[in-house]
């Protein structure tokens, strides 16, 4: 027979760590993909070629921009949480997930930084 | 936690027959994974404009490839399906569509969504 409490005997069931943020911030991330993606592809079928004045022009839009912009990070987000899932699921042992999870948080962390960047350094016409 | 248990377990996931609903399940997850790996290469495509005309240049001999081409025929069908799958699953979220016949009838309507919508992309996009 335990001597633990009914509290502490529910404190130590389970190991959800957070509560509901992760799931819902994956569908939030997931509503917001809706609309930008299929933006992007329309996007990407309205261009007449792909070569690199055409390309610019577009990017330096503002309003293509700022949806590009919202595309990287918010996709880049919902890749993140997404991969964590799996990672969380299919790593074994606490050490490599850990280390796994850390390097694939910073690894969507650069890529969106970069990314932006480089829309940023297009929009503000750096690129000619 | 290392195992070496001898007793019998339960049984493995390739002992059973699939079915549309496992199938289009984790292939929402394989699609997902794809589609991570396409961020980071519509990452590089950016950066390679943002680097200017000779590099951009310079690159078309990977984005301009045929190999890209059939690269991204595979990721515009990960994205449609894991967009269109995707609804369905934010539709059970709210509570809609649980019912067996109604999450088939959803699961094949996503898979043809999928192939018309990549089809018309890639036509409308590279024809």
């Amino acid at each position: 027979m335990s001597l633990k409490t009914p509290l502490g005997r529910v404190l130590g069931l389970g190991s959800a760590k957070d509560g509901t943020g992760h799931w819902w911030a994956q569908r939030l991330s997931a509503v917001a993909l809706v609309p930008l993606s299929l933006w992007f592809a329309a996007a990407l079928v309205a261009l007449p070629d792909f070569s690199h004045p055409t390309l610019t022009a577009f990017l330096a839009g503002p309003l293509n921009g700022a949806l590009m912009i919202l595309l990287m990070g918010v996709l880049l987000y919902h890749s993140k949480l997404g991969v964590q899932v799996v990672v969380e699921d299919y790593v074994h042992g606490a050490g490599l997930k850990v280390v796994t999870l850390v390097l694939l948080t910073l690894v969507h962390l650069a890529l969106g930084v970069v990314g932006i960047l480089a829309i940023l350094r297009v929009s503000f016409g750096v690129v000619g | 936690m290392t195992s070496q248990t001898q007793r019998p377990l339960s049984p493995h996931l390739q002992i059973y027959r699939p079915q549309l609903t496992s199938v289009l399940s984790i292939l929402h997850r394989a699609t997902g994974v794809a589609l991570s790996v396409g961020a980071l290469v519509l990452v590089a495509w950016l950066v390679a404009i943002a680097a200017g005309p000779a590099a951009y240049y310079q690159s078309l001999s990977f984005f301009g490839s045929a190999w890209f081409k059939l690269l991204t025929a595979g990721w515009a069908f990960c994205g449609f399906y894991h967009l269109g799958n995707g609804i369905r699953h934010l539709a059970w979220d709210v509570g809609w569509g649980f019912e067996l016949s109604q999450a088939y009838a959803s699961g094949w309507a996503v898979t043809a969504f999928s192939f018309v919508a990549t089809a018309l992309f890639l036509v409308l996009a590279f024809a």
